[in-house]
């Protein structure tokens, strides 16, 4: 089952990642990702019927915090790398609704 | 250059028999900076002031008897990726070229306290994603054995410092070999602790299930001496494992006689330089002549462990590195027309090229439609890679791999074939999978004279195994010169 | 023009009543100056990570285990992707693959009768922070005080019909959640958030129509108002043979009309993954087991119990329960002066007319019901004239007086002197020679003139009852 790496899905990925190619740039984009997947779709040879997926290294469980405030106000050194800021406050362009 | 003789270990107590003060240490260990960094580029920020002044401070708690560990005035070196506060924080990217973390790692909290003194930060791939230290936003790092050639990656600026004799230990990272595999190619000893062993608060996600901070240095007692400060359990990371057995250095200098030792044979297949086939050939034979038991076995797993690695490790970064959108800190473009174009270009601008192809495998990976046959099948491979180091390690005591397949490549020569460059990471990326302790430490040189790494992997919380095994050879291999020394022997 | 039924499923938010945020330690109190609740967690530094607030999960075990949900034992968190401001990691944590809570329902009742409302599931995920326009600079600022609050996301099943099930479900949720103390579930300070899923079908109809969702719905009213403009304009689609558009809708309440979100640049692929910073969470037997004991008396086991036990009406009992705070100082009060029907009437009375005169919420209302009850205990033993009890009781509610005391120092006292209520008598016979005589000539009517005046020469401090008494007798001697 090989995807094929095309136009629209390029752009779709762009959209999720957040990122602009260049008309130039996406020739080779297309191209290094669809190797990649060609590469790695040696994964469907192994069959994986029934195996758990293991998202985390450990059966680590149940790893809480108190309902506690530890916290005071940090506010100007959470503000402190901020690009634009006003009023306490991070400032971007408007938001559109 | 004098001090650079001696071990981490040993440079601490010279100074606490008071045969050389904290500032002596330092500023010898400046001056060997000054001399080479011009050239090496191991460093992105070098605070002499700041060192200086925490020399000072050491050296009066040191006298005062406030500060007694094994490694409290030893000049250290930080990975680019860990927070520190105060002081810059780069992941070697121009995303965050301006960010100044407000808070310490986790990490950093315990060098201070161990009274270890912080130079500065390494350079490394951008985001830690790279094998050659080469997609630094900031330049490459030279292998101090050879300038034309990488350290290795993505913590080649910590272990090309240590090589270079510019710090006596370094933190590193490791998500995918990147403290093992330039260790290997810059003829230090790096290992990656089992996951969970060293608190992640404060590194810079890249891959948050494969990450591990670890420790970088001349040796293996460094290494073990330098883990007891890093380790212990952290309340601030949920993955964070509590764990008792964190005594590592009593597992050095004993001997290996009756151990289990472990080689994959897929690991020694083909691909391999010959002289690194060699030396670990070399390496498979000292440990039987010091009375272990060497025996082959098989990994059937193998050939799914670099694909399974690309797709979780880009999975997690495209969530990762969301958070890089020029709103909070770091860089954000000029003359944006409203918020998305904001973060479109910000990111574009901000982002090198390995690490927009690895977000942009990630995003695909997990989109709908794809989630289940390129991300859930990795993580199902993952399991069925665990079960076969399971297996291995009902049988053995620790495996035995070569860090790398081949010796550090010229400058230039990786990044063609980004592929052909993960296919490098072959002999690592299983230990970051299944959470696996692993070291690397050096065990010979090619014709060129590049060191080659010889890998100890262990199962999960068996460091001590690693550490007495790679002691051992350590002690029958006798010892291996730094860089700087290279034409000393 | 055909038949059209409604279809409605609602997805609500309810900020959980925790001390601190879901993953660190800063405050959840509301109405801090911007951003002075933030720390590298919540402000999404790079290097933070989160760990879990236990009571989080207590809470959202609660709310499943009261609306009959399962609950999965082995219950994991999953990031949702998406850039946008208000979320500084650009993904929420939350939970798609395992939620906590799932397969449960509530019960409501409308003029139709009861009904079983399914609730497909519950989860915990965290909230985003506040984005305000800012018209000056024409750009908006973020404050991520409220990134990082606990919330349950409630998802129901396409179970509602109409506005009144709608309204009648969300009521239910309220009751039971502030009853578990899980939320204070307040729409208009945002505690607790509707999104409405809504489709219409041919009546008779089988297979549900294409639905929208409305986002924007801060009260009550507004929900009910836009339930019926967005059910109006799907069914004028249809007529129009128009399809409808799955689509997100703001509803617009002044305009009463739902506008389409639009947003080229947001693909709606969440890429939701387990988040690998979180270790799942395990839910025992003895935990849940534990959880159900601590459960206190809901609403619909109160309701009916107040009715038989203390005789009310189902509509006095409504008014009783509707706070579970109120209903807990009424308890007290009844308890601690074994009149439980006395109790009611001054919680019914006195109680209300004074939290809604002061403008408190329910909650706000503070006194110490021993003091109420040793009030109703002197009215009831002739110490004290009524009307003087709702006056020390105006003492007891806002400053928490003790009354016993109060009505000693300030003379307020049922003086039992029988002399001093004689000479009272006399005197105001005395001063209003007419009624007098009207009296004398048997006109009843004008005893009660009389025990008013008699109470106003007493200051109060004399029983009615008593007045009346010595004014027949003196009014039979003379
Ligand atoms: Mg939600
Ligand atoms: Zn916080």
């Amino acid at each position: 089952m090989t995807h094929i790496i095309d136009d629209e899905i390029l752009d779709n990925v762009c959209t999720l990642a957040q990122l602009n190619l260049s008309p130039k740039e996406r020739e080779g984009a297309k191209a290094e990702m669809q190797k990649m997947l060609d590469f790695v779709e040696k994964l469907e040879e192994l069959d994986t019927e029934g195996v758990e997926p293991m998202s985390h290294v450990f059966p680590l469980r149940n790893v809480f915090r108190e309902d506690e405030v530890r916290n005071g106000d940090r506010r100007e050194e959470m503000l402190a790398n901020a690009p634009k800021k006003k009023d306490g406050q991070f400032q971007v362009p408007k938001t559109v609704e | 250059m004098e001090l650079g003789k001696h071990s981490a270990l040993e440079l601490a107590d010279l100074i606490r028999r008071r045969q050389i003060s904290v500032t002596e240490a330092v500023k010898d260990t400046l001056d060997q900076i000054d001399r080479q960094e011009k050239e090496i580029h191991a460093y992105l920020y070098i605070d002499k002031k700041n060192a200086l002044a925490r020399a000072k401070q050491v050296e009066k708690k040191i006298a005062a008897g406030d500060m007694k560990g094994p490694l409290a005035g030893v000049p250290v070196a930080v990975k680019d990726n860990i927070c520190m506060k105060g002081g810059k924080t780069t992941c070697a990217s121009k995303i965050l070229e301006n960010f100044v973390a407000p808070y310490n790692a986790h990490v950093i909290d315990r060098l201070e306290q161990a009274g270890m003194v912080i130079l500065g930060k390494t350079n490394m791939d951008e985001f830690a994603m790279g094998s050659t230290t080469e997609t630094s936003a900031y330049g490459v790092t030279r292998n101090p054995w050879n300038t034309g050639r990488v350290p290795g990656g993505s913590s080649g600026g910590s272990c090309a410092a240590v090589a270079a004799g510019e710090a006596f230990l370094a933190l590193g990272s490791d998500t995918g070999g990147s403290i093992r595999q330039p260790s290997a190619f810059c003829g230090v000893t790096g290992l990656k602790p089992t996951y969970g062993t060293v608190s992640r608060y404060g590194l810079v996600a890249y891959a948050s299930s494969l990450d591990q901070i670890g420790p970088i240095g001349k040796n293996t007692a460094d290494c073990a001496a330098f883990l007891e400060v890093l380790s212990g359990h952290d309340e601030k990371d949920s993955t964070s494992v509590k764990r008792e057995d964190l005594d590592f250095s009593s597992a050095l200098g004993k001997e290996v006689r009756g151990m289990r030792i472990g080689v994959p044979k897929e690991f020694i297949g083909q691909g391999l330089q010959p002289a690194v086939r060699q030396a670990f050939m070399d390496a498979m034979k000292a440990f039987s002549g010091m009375g272990a038991s060497v025996e082959f076995l098989s990994l059937k797993t193998v050939d799914y462990m670099i694909p399974a690695y690309y797709l979780i490790a880009s999975a997690e970064a495209s969530s990762n590195l969301e958070r890089f959108d020029g709103v909070k800190y770091g860089r954000r473009a000029a003359d944006c027309a409203g918020l998305h174009d904001m973060y479109r270009k910000t990111r574009t601008e901000g982002f090198g090229p390995e690490v927009k192809r690895r977000i942009m495998l990630g995003s695909f990976v997990l989109s709908s439609g794809y989630y289940e046959a390129y991300y859930l099948k990795a993580l199902k491979t993952r399991a069925l890679i665990r079960q076969d180091f399971d297996r291995a390690f009902a049988d053995f005591d620790v495996l035995l791999a070569p860090a790398a397949p081949f010796t550090a490549p010229e400058i230039g020569s990786s990044l063609r074939d980004p592929l052909a460059m993960y296919l490098g990471d072959i002999h690592t990326v299983a230990a970051n999978l299944c959470g696996l302790p692993a070291l690397s430490l050096p065990c010979g040189r090619d014709e060129s004279g590049l060191p080659i790494g010889l890998q100890i992997i262990g199962d999960c919380f068996q460091e001590k195994k690693i550490l007495r095994a790679a002691s051992a050879f350590e002690a029958c291999r006798g010892a291996f010169s730094m860089a700087w020394e290279k034409e000393a022997d | 023009m055909k038949q059209y039924e409604t279809v409605i499923g609602l997805e609500v938010h309810v900020e959980l009543a925790t001390r601190t945020k879901i993953f660190c330690g800063c405050s959840t109190a509301f109405g801090g100056e911007p951003n002075t609740h933030t720390c590298p967690v919540c402000a999404g530094l790079p290097g933070s990570l989160p760990v879990l607030n236990k009571k989080v999960v207590e809470f959202a075990l609660a709310a499943g285990l009261a609306a009959h949900c399962e609950i999965h034992r082995l219950t994991k968190f999953d990031r949702k992707n998406y850039f946008y401001p208000d979320n500084p990691q650009n993904y929420q944590i939350s939970q798609l693959y395992v939620p906590i809570c799932h397969d449960g329902w509530l019960e409501i009742e409308t003029g139709a009768g009861k009904k079983k409302i399914r609730i497909h599931e519950m989860h915990m995920e965290e909230d985003a922070g506040k984005l305000i326009h800012d018209e000056w600079e024409d750009c908006s600022l973020v404050d991520y005080n409220r990134s990082g609050v606990p919330l349950i996301e409630i998802v129901s099943e396409p179970d509602m019909r109409s506005a009144e099930e709608v309204i009648a479900y969300l009521e239910k949720l309220r009751y039971t959640l502030q009853y578990l103390g899980v939320s204070d579930c307040k729409l208009q300070e945002g505690s607790m958030r509707a999104d409405v899923n809504l489709s219409v079908r041919e009546a008779g109809s089988r297979e549900l129509g294409t639905r929208t969702e409305m986002k924007n719905l801060n009260s009550f009213k507004a929900i009910s108002r836009a339930i019926e403009g967005e059910r109006r304009r799907q069914i004028e689609l249809l007529e129009a043979e128009k399809p409808v558009q799955q689509e997100t809708r703001r509803w617009d309440d002044n305009k009463e009309y739902s506008y389409a979100m639009r947003s080229k640049e947001d693909a709606k692929d969440y890429r939701y993954f387990p988040d690998p910073d979180l270790p799942p969470v395990e839910i025992s037997e003895d935990w849940i087991r534990d959880i159900r004991s601590r459960q206190p008396e809901l609403r619909d086991e109160k309701m009916p119990r107040y009715q038989a036990e203390y005789r009310l009406s189902a509509y006095e009992a409504g008014i009783l329960t509707d706070s579970r705070h109120l209903a807990g100082l009424f308890e007290e009060t009844a308890k601690a002066c074994k009149s439980p029907k006395k109790a009611a009437n001054w919680f019914l009375g006195e109680v209300l007319r004074l939290q809604k005169e002061d403008g408190l919420d329910p909650e706000q209302v503070c006194f110490l019901p021993e003091y109420l009850a040793a009030l109703i205990q002197s009215l009831d033993d002739g110490k004290i004239s009524a009307q003087n009890a709702k006056l020390v009781f105006e003492k007891v509610f806002r400053e928490n007086i003790e009354p016993l005391a109060y009505i000693e120092e300030h003379g307020l006292k049922i003086v039992e002197d029988s002399g001093a209520l004689e000479a009272a008598v006399r005197e105001a016979l005395a001063a209003n020679p007419g009624p007098f005589s009207e009296l004398k000539g048997g006109k009843e009517k004008v005893y009660g003139f009389f025990v008013g005046q008699v109470m106003q020469r007493m200051k109060g401090k004399a029983n009615p009852a008593g007045v009346r008494q010595m004014l027949e007798k003196i009014v039979k001697e003379s």
